[in-house]
């Protein structure tokens, strides 16, 4: 532990610890550009300089380790004097174009030339100018603008792990570029404006459209995948104006994928801001109380074996629960969250949790993923993979297709034979298994979206038991979601009941006239096809194929729209949080089946959201532990059989578009012409 | 004068063969092993005795150098690097050895990988020296055939590699932690340190920097004993040193010589004299472009050693003699120098790649006085700004050469100025 003095005050830190460190342990205020706490230090902005004692010049704090003994200085005459140099030298090429700069109010450089720079420009000669670079659809430049800090370039290769941004030329020429004119193939790239700390790079969806000082905070979560990420969302007015990281070391630590951060314009475009019936083939829109009459009079007198209920990927845990109390008073146990189709037992917490926590892929020595493409399905937790693996030390395999997952892993099969050459110990991975001191496994819903996804499951399980993935210290057991909703639905027990039909038996049930009511909470995801001649309800806040097929339209709030709680993959119970009102006569989910419930003539026992969440956290406490891990105990789940021999699949296939905001997204639709697919050929009418 | 008996490039001119064979009859290569049986410790002793400075500039004891490497072998590799990307303008002496006596390099390269306890040898040649390199990896692969180096060096079960590596004509790369960045691949980029290559060099492994001069010199120093190689020269400056003479001399030459020697005598006796006579000297730059430039009144009488150089705020550098008569713009040739290390900063930090470019501009309008009176202060300004503040020395490369122009030469850019402003006064204000 080494003591070192800054500005007279004594302070032991950790070995390893960098003097910038230090001094804010401190509360000692160092300015930095280029030094970002999780990229690697380069050390190159110089703007961190400080005065050492027996240095015989400032050293650059952020990359020089603490040592004992050292006498270290932030305020004297020579570091104010460097720092005021090196920020003469930043602002002699920066155009001073702040009132016209999106970064303008929330500018690194604006801030410390405010505070360490000099009060006027000594330099008369021409500045330089950068022509600019294309590095894809949400990603804007104005090259001009940058201070070579490299953060970019460092997150693109180490974090994002897509060597495609890099600088070329040298000296003042030194450019910051993508090398061939092409968009950045990275799900992360929109954190490249976040590591920014000028203007160069910015959002392009958000251009020249807010300043900072005009929106409204709230700090919520997203939901357009399971990882939960927790993000901001800045809010003008009615309007969502952007989405932002939030830090949370569990989860996303800083980063956000680019279909969570850049979805938003979704949120404005096909929204359901009315109720609608059906009337001759045709959606007429209604009152709420005509759309309520409607369900009413066709529930009237149904029994409840034709009555059934999905829910989709984007629902809150208050509305599944309120729904699902609302079907077992109307008589039916025929519910499921699970519209993608998956099989898998949902009866033991562990079988279809990420035990590990996401964080918890630091400690595993060898992953397995099992018929997931991580990177698309979880981009976070394919970035924690990819930390795992530049920390070193690690083998990452996978069953299932060959993609690149930015991280060099052996595909050791494709399918469900190869998990069970794994159980029985005769597959050639499975040394590695049996050495491997933790060892994880993370199996995607391509596991699960198959008719022997129980059998599966099992297999899995055994693969777990067999090379000790579930012990006291290390639960190494993991499933990978795709949907914000899903985990929170089944905790809330939105799935079959005793005798009731999945979401198999629902859609089967319905082509065949055996049931006659489907009420769908947010479910797009399906065959709609399917639905047959049943009545179908749609509640939820866009009008994608769920709304196309409904007789009946209730329009509900997005996940900006209400206070709710949504679960993700690993367990957690997290509050998402109003940001902007519901547009038009749009409601929150859980007050529109309670509203109903009424005219039902069951009315549900809550009247606040309060009492709904008392009446959740009784039926299952993890919903008490917000922002917890509730571990799961262990237990055997899934159930053994035959399995195909069918190789896995993954269930995207376009990252950019997988519900209905984002679908409603044009950003994601720039995506996904620039970066999914083949590249269609520009025609004349292309712009 | 140093006698010819102590010289230790004895075919520094390339009269003889530059090949194994003839680098045998110049004594290399004589019963190398028994050198190597006496231990690292007392290589790294000698080379320390001797008060061997290294030659590529900057003037670090060599043994001492070699004394920070790891003493107990650990699962890493060691590796020795030499810089032969001499690129300094006014240097040109490595180029001499690397064509006319690679065999004192490789020699000294075996002698110095044994002493830090390598297991290989990288040389970055710079890319320009093609026929040079060419020397180099003939004299290797007479080495190898010679059983002087690979598999059991010369028989004294030490295995050691020797491979060359081409650089691409950058200057930085010259620097020696962006050296190693370039032979990784990299661009070439200066690291910052710590940690230094004897921590963590080339591939993160422990690694040792020299320059061909001061690798080349070892091998004669220890056989002809350290305090032979102390006793040339002055204290703490001992030894023999290739000097490189150019510029407005009769006869520009590369000369070995003791340090210390007066500067006025190295050029008139090795370079015929400045051209019209010592008193046509306007100034001498010392030891290579990123030297301050010193003026005659200086040059009369200053020795060619590191500490003499030092004290008159000049440097020995690369022992590169630029010499410059009275014909000679000096606003314009350290306006040159300006826009040289301009063009050559890496611009990876700050002060450096902004800097650089902003004092080669105020340079350029100094050559012709288009310039404020005040801008000289400013410049200067801008120099301390640069010097100290940045990763490599680069920066401070380029900014001593403009502080020692206007240290000993500020009356002749004044004179300039006043000149433009007279001649165009409305263009002025």
């Amino acid at each position: 532990m080494p003591k070192l003095t800054i500005d007279g005050i004594e302070i032991e830190v950790e070995p390893g610890t960098s003097i910038l460190q230090a001094c804010e342990q401190l509360g000692i205020e160092i300015p930095r550009f280029c030094y970002h706490e999780r990229l690697s230090v380069p050390a190159n902005c110089r703007m961190c300089l400080v005065e050492m004692e027996r240095a015989p010049k400032p050293v650059a704090s952020c990359a020089m380790p603490c040592g004992d003994g050292m006498v270290v200085r932030t305020n004297s005459e020579t570091v104010l004097k460097a720092r005021k140099g090196v920020m003469e030298f930043l602002l002699i090429n920066h155009p001073l174009d702040c009132p016209i700069c999106d970064q303008g109010g929330e500018c690194d450089l604006q801030d410390q030339a405010m505070a360490y720079g000099f009060d006027r420009g000594r330099y008369g000669e021409n500045k330089r100018a950068v022509e600019d670079k294309y590095m894809g659809p949400v990603i804007k430049t104005i090259m001009t603008r940058c201070i070579h800090c490299t953060r970019c370039i460092r997150f693109i290769n180490e974090v994002a792990g897509v060597p495609d941004v890099g600088a070329v030329y040298r000296g003042e020429h030194m450019e910051i570029t993508t090398f061939v004119e092409k968009a950045i193939g990275s799900e992360l790239s929109g954190n490249l404006a976040d590591v920014c700390p000028v203007g160069a790079l910015t959002h392009k969806p958000y251009a020249f459209t807010a300043r900072p000082w005009e929106l409204r905070k709230t700090e919520t979560v997203d939901v357009l995948d399971a990882v939960g990420s927790n993000i901001r969302v800045d809010a003008r007015g009615p309007e969502v104006m952007r989405v932002l990281p939030r830090v949370n070391d569990d989860i996303n630590e800083e980063w956000l994928s680019d279909k969570s951060r850049y979805s938003y314009d979704g949120l404005k475009r096909q929204r359901l801001d009315r109720p609608y019936i059906r009337q001759n083939g045709k959606l007429v829109p209604a009152s709420w109380t005509e759309a309520f009459t409607a369900i009413a009079a066709r529930l009237k007198g149904l029994s409840g074996n034709r009555i059934a209920a999905i829910s989709g990927d984007l629902v809150d845990v208050e509305a599944q629960f309120a729904l699902k109390e609302l079907l077992s008073r109307l008589g039916s146990t025929s519910l499921d969250c699970r519209q993608d189709g998956a099989r898998f037992d949902t009866s033991v917490r562990a079988g279809y949790l990420f035990n590990s926590g996401i964080a918890g892929i630091e400690k595993a020595d060898v992953i397995l993923l099992v018929g997931t493409n991580p990177r698309w399905e979880g981009t976070l937790v394919n970035a924690r993979i990819r930390k795992r693996y530049l920390a070193g030390g690690v083998t990452i395999a996978s069953i299932g297709e060959q993609r690149d997952l930015t991280y060099p892993y052996s595909v050791i099969g494709s399918g469900p034979e190869t998990l069970q050459q794994l159980v029985d110990g005769s597959h050639a991975f499975s040394e590695t298994l049996r050495a491997a001191k933790n060892p994880m496994v993370i199996v995607g819903m391509g596991a699960f979206q198959r008719p022997d996804g129980l059998a599966v499951q099992a297999a899995a399980r055994l693969v777990g038991e067999v090379y000790g993935m579930f012990r006291d210290d290390w639960s190494g057991f993991n499933v990978l979601h795709t949907a914000a909703a899903r985990v929170g639905g089944i905790e809330a027990g939105f799935v079959p009941g005793e005798g009731g039909r999945d979401i198999h038996g629902i859609l089967d049930g319905a082509s065949k006239g055996e049931i006659d009511f489907v009420y769908l909470l947010g479910a797009d995801e399906i065959d709609t096809a399917k639905l047959g001649n049943a009545f179908v309800v749609y509640q939820g806040h866009h009008g994608d194929a769920g709304a196309h097929r409904a007789d009946v339209i209730l329009p509900g709030a997005a996940y900006t729209e209400k206070n709710a709680v949504y679960v993700n993959t690993e367990g957690r119970p997290q509050l998402a949080r109003l940001a902007v009102f519901p547009p038009g006569e749009a409601r929150e989910d859980w007050k529109i089946v309670r509203a109903l419930s009424e005219v039902l003539g069951t009315t549900l026992p809550f009247d606040t959201h309060g009492q709904l969440r008392q009446r959740l956290m009784a039926a299952n406490p993890i919903f008490g532990a917000v922002g917890e891990m509730t571990p799961a105990s262990w237990a055997p789940f899934g159930a053994q059989g035959p399995m195909d021999t069918a190789p896995f699949v993954t269930p995207i296939t376009n990252f950019y578009m997988t519900d209905p905001i984002s679908r409603a997204s044009v950003t994601m639709a720039n995506c996904t012409e620039a970066l999914v697919g083949p590249a269609q050929e520009r025609t004349g009418t292309h712009g | 004068m140093l006698r010819d008996e102590d010289r230790i490039f004895t075919n520094l001119y390339g009269y003889q063969d530059f090949g194994l064979e003839g680098a045998r009859k110049r004594g290399d290569w004589d019963n190398t092993a028994s050198i190597l049986a006496n231990g690292r410790e007392w290589i790294i002793e000698q080379v320390k005795e001797s008060g061997l400075r290294g030659r590529g500039g900057a003037g670090f004891s060599t043994g001492m150098k070699w004394s920070f490497m790891p003493k107990n072998v650990t699962d890493k590799p060691v590796y020795l690097v030499i810089n032969a990307d001499e690129g300094e303008p006014g240097t040109c002496k490595d180029r001499d050895i690397l064509r006319h006596d690679p065999h004192k390099l490789i020699e000294g390269c075996l002698i110095a990988g044994f002493a830090i306890g390598a297991s290989a040898c990288y040389i970055y040649i710079r890319g320009e020296f093609y026929n040079e390199g060419s020397n180099v990896q003939r004299a290797i692969d007479e080495a190898y055939a010679a059983g002087l180096i690979g598999k059991n060096a010369c028989g004294t079960g030490y295995d050691y590699d020797v491979y060359i590596h081409r650089g691409a004509g950058a200057y930085i790369c010259g620097e020696e932690t962006a050296l190693i960045e370039s032979i990784e691949g990299k661009k070439g980029q200066p690291r910052n340190k710590p940690p230094f290559p004897a921590q963590a060099g080339l591939y993160s492994c422990p690694t040792t920097v020299n320059n061909v001069e001061s690798i080349a010199v070892v091998p004669t120093i220890l056989r002809r004993g350290a305090s032979w190689f102390a006793g040339l020269g002055r204290p703490k400056n001992s030894g023999t040193k290739l000097f490189c003479i150019s510029g407005h001399v009769n006869k520009p030459c590369n000369v070995e010589e003791e340090m210390g020697i007066p500067l006025k005598e190295l050029i008139e006796k090795h370079a015929g004299g400045v051209r019209g006579g010592w008193d046509n000297l306007l100034g001498i730059i010392p030891g290579g472009s990123s030297v301050p430039v010193l003026p005659k009144s200086i040059c009369d009488t200053v020795l060619m050693d590191f500490d003499s150089l030092r004290e008159v705020q000049s440097g020995l550098g690369t022992a590169a003699v630029i010499v410059m008569d009275k014909s000679t713009d000096i606003v314009k040739a350290i306006a040159r120098l300006s826009s040289f290390y301009a063009h050559e900063s890496c611009g990876q930090c700050t002060p450096c790649r902004e800097g650089t470019g902003w004092m080669s501009r105020v340079m350029q309008r100094m050559v012709t006085g288009n310039a404020r009176m005040e801008e000289i202060d400013m410049l200067l300004q801008v120099t301390k700004q640069v010097e100290g503040h940045t990763i490599c020395a680069l920066g401070d490369a380029a900014a001593w050469p403009i502080q020692g122009l206007f240290r000993h030469f500020r009356p002749e850019v004044e004179r300039r100025i006043q000149a433009y402003r007279n001649s165009a006064p409305l263009a002025a204000e």
